[in-house]
């Protein structure tokens, strides 16, 4: 027992140092980004919150992914260890979702001229905190950690096949809709200098990813050492 | 005993348990007749029409019905051990999961049966031939959702709260559907050439495949201990 505890304090550890590696990082992109990148001619300082909001985005979906391959493993193998990571990476989805939501509408307000739009990947990102709510709602609610850890890899697994009927729908549901009119869709080439931050921005979210996974899958071994004693 | 036999003995078992009752059936047919109700009353009568609203009031009734229907499915399993003693049997889990998942697409499509013609007058649809479209497009629709509600009720049923996780968990997975099921009825009433149709047809045909056969392998994981 107090081998695991170690080795849990260990994760914990080393996913704060992770973290906080990719948070200077992040500090740095910013450095980059407002210093060294020239602002954009259209959306000027607006535009800055791309390098976070695109990142974050995709940060959320290999969180979310993850999560349906750790749970598909653990239905498998039935090893616990496959269950805390598929519960830590969902939280880090959440919170990576989270911060989508809220940097998209405050881009959204002065390019597009309104705090909501039904913008595809922003609705696809809140479908995916919904699917996700149920998944915590539903791990809350059971109380045997064998049963909870099955009935989630069972969310799990479904969330991630729901993920293409979710883009489909949420694109078709878009092209019933006139597109926002400021921004072109269509592909513009992006200048070195930016695509530079840009690039950079994915590195460091997928640090802060690992970093936070490691940290929630250490505190979720804990629980797990604390459940079996108590049972 | 083969599985379909064996399918079939479950699901003829939970209908017949039903139509002997006809409360539970009866309970589900009212519910969806009020949702309809508050949708006209929750309307803005001064500038939405009926006819604007009928499509999405026919999807909004048929997925919150199901809810009240897919929440009562393991339900009886889980008085006195039935399920218990079903597991004992000899019986192949995908055909547990198929008896089930039958017993709930007749269920909601009854309900459904109840709640169409009512739809119709309500909403003022046309009469047209597109509406036996529109019926077996209720069909198409629920079976994805039905073997998606079929495996979360097996799952909390078992829990604390599970008559508010379930929609929780559930409607999310109904949005696809809905929405492809909702266009297609849209078109349908609207008297638009089978072009246009085609896509929102195969789309919804692809989920129902994808999810009847992911729920037919996951099931198993859900009761077996």
């Amino acid at each position: 027992m107090t081998l695991d505890l170690a080795q849990a304090d260990g994760h914990i550890r080393r996913g704060r140092v992770v973290t906080l590696l990719g948070l200077a990082a992040l500090a740095a992109l910013y450095v980059m980004a407002l210093q060294f990148t020239p602002p954009e001619r259209f959306q000027g300082l607006a535009q800055k919150i791309f390098y976070i909001h695109p990142p974050a985005a995709y940060a959320m979906q290999l969180a979310f992914v993850m999560t349906g391959i750790a749970s598909l493993i653990y239905l498998l193998l039935k090893d616990a260890r496959f269950d805390r990571f598929a519960e830590a990476s969902a939280e880090v989805g959440m919170v990576l979702a989270v911060i989508v939501v809220i940097t998209g509408p405050i881009w959204g307000k002065p390019v597009w001229g309104a705090w909501w739009t039904w913008e595809p990947r922003l609705t696809f990102t809140v479908i995916e905190m919904l699917v996700f709510g149920g998944y915590f709602a539903l791990r809350g609610a059971v109380r045997d950690p064998a049963e909870r850890a099955k009935f989630a890899a069972v969310v799990g697994i479904m969330a991630l096949v729901l993920v293409p009927f979710n883009h489909m729908t949420v694109y078709l549901f878009a092209s019933q809709h006139p597109e926002p009119v400021v921004v072109q869709t269509g592909k513009p080439e992006l200048p070195w200098v930016m695509l530079r931050s840009f690039i950079t921005g994915f590195v460091v979210f997928t640090v802060l990813y690992m970093g936070m996974v490691m940290q929630r899958y250490g505190i979720g071994a804990k629980r797990d050492i604390r459940e079996a004693l108590d049972a | 005993m083969n599985a379909l036999r064996a399918a079939w003995a479950i699901a003829a078992k939970d209908l017949r348990i039903e139509w002997r009752s006809r409360t539970a059936i009866l309970t589900a047919s009212l519910f969806a007749i009020l949702v309809e109700l508050i949708i006209v009353f929750g309307r803005d009568a001064g500038t939405v029409s009926y006819a604007m609203l009928a499509p999405s009031v026919l999807w909004i009734t048929i997925a919150l019905s199901s809810l009240v229907a897919l929440n009562r499915a393991f339900l009886l399993e889980r008085e006195h051990g039935a399920l218990e003693g079903i597991l004992a049997a000899p019986v192949n889990r995908s055909a547990l999961f198929w008896g089930k998942w039958f017993a709930n697409l007749v269920f909601v499509l009854a309900v459904v049966t109840v709640a169409f013609p009512l739809w119709v007058l309500f909403f003022n649809v046309e009469p047209s031939t597109g509406l036996y479209g529109v019926m077996g497009l209720a069909v198409l629709g629920a079976i994805g959702f039905t073997a998606v509600g079929t495996v979360f009720s097996a799952m909390t049923v078992r829990t604390r709260h599970a008559e508010l996780l379930l929609p929780v968990l559930m409607l999310p997975f109904m949005l696809p559907p809905v929405f492809f099921a909702a266009q297609a009825t849209m078109r349908l009433l609207g008297g638009r050439p089978m072009e246009e149709l085609w896509g929102w047809l195969r789309l919804l045909a692809l989920f129902d495949v994808v999810f009847l056969v992911l729920a037919t392998l996951i099931f198993p994981a859900v009761v077996d201990e």
